[in-house]
């Protein structure tokens, strides 16, 4: 179980384990939909509590938008790649409570490609969430005035945001070993939703909020994930996002990547 | 054991709020000891609390809102039924737990009335419920919050959180009962924070429209927390406490010997 067991040639990311892992999490969740409840149910309930209760915010002048929708559905499809991300490593720190993870050390492959399929699959289950909301949104009366583009650019924003908080989530997950120490992560996730641009423009907010949404990297993640959705894609809105995503997913994977490998050494 | 149950003697009564007591004690201490998990559900509100006062600013000059100084004045009753929600399910999860592991069966075998076993626990949660109001109230008027029903106000807003944590306790434990498993109690988690956004305590019903107002309209959320804000941002009304309090009240009775009547009936008696 330890490093030493391992073999000189589990240094390398090995793929075909990587996409076993990932094979795995995906009949996982075929096999318990129950699983993807709490995923797709919390996104949807989100975006019609928001959008029925805030919907009067669009009559304020200087609101992002005159369609609530277009507003919401984009921040609460994220919120849920958020929850999908982090329920993705629940299922690793399930594997560490039933003993499985253990065998899965004993493979002749590096650690890294472990981690890498438990990414992929958090990132999958991010699609579930993102459609979801969409098609919910659509109902409610989303304009959708980007198209495929808008779509496609948030499904990425969403994919990438699962993937970063399941390697922050994996960080802690591999150290503490229980599906209670999520509880961490998930209020630093609710968090810095909430301290953003997600339900009103920056210029709407006040005193110390507005500071803090200004730097939140958050901010620049879901313009990002919505320029689609309002007034149209533009580089001067997407480049930040990638520089958000670029760094957020290096600092989770170089963070989860020693948690992992200081188990059992 | 039986006796307990049948008889009103002046020492069973004794016995009866005896064991309530010490059964309420367990409650409170088993959650004091787990800080880490009554934390967040205490944060958390404060937070989307204070967040939502600094970017609902502007909302307070629309047609239909109600006159306030601050978006706080306003939140007070909702962030503290919402905190109070969020620990409320807590006396199911820890009955179910004592299912789990056997403790249940111990309790049972032993000389203590069935009632007090849930009551108690309930009772614990209550208690701590009306102490993180108390603090919630505190930290909001130091932010400059106002309650414009002075003490009696804050009286009733302490109670109604209370019984509160005794109606939503009490439906988790009939789950806890019936299931017997923490994950099911858990799962009510969802149901909860549906109920609170999809009610007045963000906003108010006259600024929403469509069906979505109609629910929000017919939300029990809602009719606890409309009378509680008049309290808090109009004054002290006699029928808006006795309004907030007597659905409260009534929901306690009637959940409470619902949840009686489950045990009972899960332990096959009459």
């Amino acid at each position: 179980m330890s490093t030493q067991t391992l073999p000189k040639a589990a240094n390398g990311i090995s793929l075909s384990i990587a996409m076993a892992v990932c094979r795995r999490g995906v009949l996982r969740v075929v096999s318990r939909p129950t699983l993807l409840l709490p995923i797709v149910f919390m996104p949807v309930i989100m975006l019609i509590s928001f959008t029925g209760a805030f919907g009067s915010l669009t009559r304020i002048e200087g609101y992002g938008s005159e369609n609530i929708y277009d507003w919401m559905a984009p921040y609460v499809a994220l919120q849920g790649s958020v929850f999908a991300g982090v329920f993705g490593s629940a299922s690793t720190a399930e594997d560490f409570e039933t003993g499985f993870f253990d065998r899965l050390l004993l493979t002749p492959g590096s650690r890294s490609s472990i981690l890498l399929g438990t990414v992929l699959v958090s990132a999958i289950r991010s699609l579930f969430p993102t459609v979801g909301v969409i098609i919910v949104a659509l109902l409610g009366g989303l304009n959708l005035s980007g198209g495929l583009p808008a779509i496609l650019l948030l499904t990425a924003a969403s994919a990438l945001m699962a993937s970063v908080f399941c390697l922050f989530s994996l960080a802690i997950v591999y150290r503490f070993k229980t599906i209670r120490s999520l509880m961490i992560v998930q209020l630093v996730a609710f968090t810095s939703f909430f301290m953003t641009i997600g339900q009103v423009p920056l210029e709407f907010m006040t005193g110390w909020l507005h500071q803090v949404a200004r730097f939140n990297p958050t901010t620049n993640v879901l313009r990002f994930a919505r320029q689609g959705f309002l007034d149209g894609i533009t580089w001067e809105l997407t480049w930040p996002g990638i520089v958000v995503f670029v760094a957020a997913n290096a600092v989770g994977s170089v963070l989860a990547f020693r948690s992992l490998r200081r188990i059992g050494s | 054991m039986n006796k307990v149950d049948t008889t009103t003697s002046p020492r069973v009564i004794k016995n009866f709020f005896s064991q309530t007591i010490v059964l309420a004690q367990r409650s409170l201490v088993s959650e004091l000891r787990q800080l880490a998990t009554v934390l967040p559900g205490l944060l958390f509100p404060l937070l989307l609390a204070f967040t939502y006062t600094e970017q609902f600013e502007r909302v307070l000059s629309l047609p239909g809102f109600p006159e306030v100084d601050s978006f706080l004045d306003f939140l007070l009753p909702a962030t503290v039924l919402q905190m109070v929600s969020f620990g409320a399910s807590n006396s199911g999860t820890e009955l179910a737990l004592d299912i789990e592991n056997g403790f249940m069966d111990r309790l049972l075998a032993s000389p203590v009335a069935r009632v007090p076993v849930l009551i108690g626990r309930v009772g614990g949660s209550a208690l701590l419920a009306g102490i993180k109001t108390v603090i919630i109230v505190l930290v909001f008027l130091a932010d400059g919050a106002q309650i414009a029903s002075g003490f009696a106000g804050f009286l009733v807003l302490t109670l109604s959180a209370c019984l509160l944590v005794v109606v939503i306790g009490g439906l988790s434990q009939i789950l806890a009962i019936r299931s017997g498993s923490q994950e099911v109690v858990g799962a009510t988690f969802p149901l909860i924070f549906v109920m609170i956004f999809m009610s007045s305590a963000f906003f108010p019903t006259e600024l929403m429209s469509g069906w979505f107002k109609q629910l929000a309209e017919f939300n029990p959320m809602t009719w606890i927390i409309d009378p509680l804000r008049r309290l808090m941002i109009v004054g002290w009304s006699w029928s808006d406490a006795a309004t907030a309090l007597g659905i409260l009240l009534l929901g306690s009775v009637l959940i409470t010997g619902a949840s009686v009547r489950t045990l009972h009936k899960k332990l096959g008696r009459p």
